[in-house]
């Protein structure tokens, strides 16, 4: 157990330099240059050359990257181009919603997602199948933007029951439940499109489970059939389960683009959107650190439990 | 007679309702089981023994089959089938235990040995987890486990196939249950560990008295071990008898058949007999004899209408038209 942490440790290393090269790589080859966005009109060559210059971006690519890999060691992102603050500041502050607003969905997923596709496992074809299958297809189906538009035009716009957008109605309305009217429908909206693959997921490796000899035998020895269900079989149908899972968090941590986008969520993924119109490199770079280094996190944690969940890999 | 009555199963029927039609896998089954006895029931795969044998436990609604009205399984004297599925659960494991084909499946991958044979004691008998534990160990040691401590904190996949069903025996044992049902418990198994393991049903046998079903499709195993036989073929019985008249006087052509086709030592033969044909579509309704297109005695009234059981004069019975109305003479003769 113990080698098999440390090896997925260590290749931890190459990958998280892999990543963050091939992203200074791929935005320094974009067309176009971060000195664009601050040319003002009463701007001359050599003003626009000087401060070229001045943000080193005359020097060769490895340079650059070797620079700006010095002083992320160090703690240092550098600082935004568009608001010339630090971009540890500028990412601070918008990890915290995203954070609060895909945990939320994240646990909701699970559970709405689980317990829905054991259920449609343990009834199929049934009523509750039909509706679970069902709930999974609009989900995984409509595209979010146009679901959150849906959304907002009705509970928004005709019922005027919930906020259309934001994080807080203003400053001086801080506070939790405040902070839960405006979650709501981005929350919905994030956790129809996530959860609908979880339900397949688990409808279909609780249905190969239960058809297993060993939940036979379970049955044969009288054991109930809730522990059956919920013990034997759902602990089986846990990895692949947890594979779905592990696979749309690198999809939340970046905060969900697009819904943050439509709903005006001040997270991680409208700040994206930004920056890259912006060309803000050192904030793109930013993200992509905070991004790689959640998906790696994830990638152990994945792993760990498929240990924990599996005597066969942990032998 | 009647105290030593153990299980009693009058005109079983079970039925899958599938989108071609319906299946009447078991249909009108019947035996008594004393106690102690051995029970083997043969048929080819697919004859409906693994579905009699859920029929029995109550467990076949789970897998879709339907038990029909009028069907009956008393064990010693108590209706089964009205069991509300509570009672029926005190029932499995504690009284009617099952061993299944393949061990490397039967036992959960992801919990150990000891965690399992744990929680069918705790679930059954009135004791602590530290008296489970023991009689866990205990029960290891009997069926020939050598190291129990350690193999009960061991994974089903670090056992081998034999091993695995020891474990399951002990499972099965552990509750002293006082009929196992065993569904082909060596077909999975090595040769010489098939051997070991019959030794071991054997042996189980002398010391808990517990009956044993056996369902097989080997001869071999039948000869070996079954006081009593049943034949089943397509969902009937078409034979019942001791085991010394259904070796020595077949009376079923499918069961003169099943037994032609048992390789001999002492004799050379180029190929080995087969029953020609193959089983039929239980999905069409039959309306004579389920037997009649592979019988090589086939008459035309076989084909028009079912052939009543005939019980002979030893106890056996059989259902075929060769012995219908006939069963003085025909047994007088031979």
């Amino acid at each position: 157990m113990r080698k098999f942490l440390l090896k997925r440790f260590l290749i931890l290393i190459p990958v998280f330099f892999g990543v963050t090269f091939l992203v200074f790589l791929l935005s320094n080859l974009a067309p176009g240059s971060p000195v664009d966005a601050m040319i003002t009109p009463d701007m001359n060559e050599a003003q626009i050359q000087d401060l070229t210059l001045r943000m080193g971006l005359d020097q060769p690519i490895v340079v650059q990257y070797a620079k700006w890999l010095g002083r992320m060691v160090r703690g240092d992102l550098g600082y935004s181009y568009r608001t010339k603050t630090a971009v540890t500041g500028v990412i601070g502050e918008r990890i915290g919603p995203t954070l609060v607003l895909t945990g939320t969905v994240l646990i909701l997923s699970i559970a709405v997602g689980v317990a829905l596709g054991v259920i449609a496992a343990y009834k199929p074809y049934t009523f509750w199948d039909y509706l679970a299958s069902g709930i999974s297809f609009v989900g995984s189906g409509v595209p979010s933007f146009f679901l959150a538009l849906v959304l907002i035009y009705f509970f928004s716009v005709k019922l005027r029951l919930l906020p259309t957008g934001g994080m807080y109605t203003n400053a001086a309305t801080e506070s939790l439940a405040d902070l839960a009217r405006h979650m709501v429908l981005p929350v919905i909206v994030l956790t129809m499109s996530i959860s609908g693959g979880y339900i397949r997921q688990s409808r279909s490796a609780m249905l190969e489970v239960l058809g297993e000899e060993y939940v036979k035998m379970a049955r044969a020895r009288g054991i109930k059939e809730r522990v059956v269900l919920l013990r034997h079989a759902l602990r089986n149908a846990m990895l692949p389960i947890v594979t779905a899972i592990a696979m749309s968090i690198p999809f939340l941590v970046g905060g969900s683009v697009i819904t943050e986008q439509v709903f005006g969520w001040p997270g991680m993924g409208s700040l994206m959107v930004i920056s890259i119109s912006n060309r803000d490199y050192p904030v793109i770079m930013g993200i992509t650190v905070y991004i790689t280094i959640a998906v790696l996190a994830v990638n152990v944690i994945v792993d760990i439990l498929y240990a924990l969940l599996d005597p066969k890999i942990r032998n | 007679m009647e105290d030593t009555l153990l299980l009693k199963v009058n005109s079983l029927s079970t039925q899958f309702v599938t989108k071609d039609g319906v299946l009447p896998a078991v249909d009108h089954i019947s035996f008594d089981l004393q106690r102690g006895q051995v029970l083997g029931v043969v048929g080819e795969s697919g004859c409906g023994k693994s579905v009699m044998s859920m029929s029995i436990l109550k467990l076949i609604e789970k897998y879709g089959g339907t038990v029909l009205k009028g069907s009956s399984v008393l064990l010693e004297g108590r209706e089964l089938l009205n069991l509300p599925e509570r009672e029926m659960r005190n029932v499995r494991g504690r009284e009617i235990s099952m061993i299944s084909q393949d061990p490397m499946t039967a036992l959960n991958p992801v919990f150990t040995i000891g965690q399992q044979m744990v929680e069918t004691l705790c679930r059954h008998k009135r004791m602590t987890r530290k008296q489970a534990k023991e009689t866990a160990v205990e029960w290891l040691t009997r069926v020939g486990i050598s190291e129990p401590e350690k193999r009960m904190k061991e994974y089903p996949h670090q056992l081998s196939g034999g091993m695995c069903q020891r474990v399951v025996i002990a499972m099965a044992l552990s509750c002293h249950s006082k009929i196992l049902i065993a569904d082909e418990p060596t077909t999975a198994l090595d040769v010489t560990i098939q051997a070991q393991i019959l030794d071991l049903f054997r042996e189980m046998k002398e010391q808990t008295g517990a009956a044993i079903i056996l369902i097989t499709h080997d001869m071999g195993v039948v000869a070996d071990m079954a006081d009593i036989i049943m034949v089943m073929y397509a969902g009937k019985a078409v034979e019942f008898g001791s085991k010394e008249q259904l070796f020595r006087k077949p009376r079923h052509p499918y069961t003169q058949g099943l037994l032609a086709s048992v390789p001999r030592l002492d004799v050379q033969v180029e190929t080995l007999y087969s029953i020609p044909g193959t089983v039929p579509n239980l999905k069409k309704p039959i309306k004579g004899c389920v037997f009649y297109d592979r019988c090589p005695k086939a008459e035309r009234r076989c084909a028009e209408s079912v052939p009543p059981q005939s019980v002979m004069k030893d106890g056996g019975t059989v259902a075929c038209w060769l012995y219908a109305k006939a069963e003085e003479t025909i047994d007088g003769r031979e």
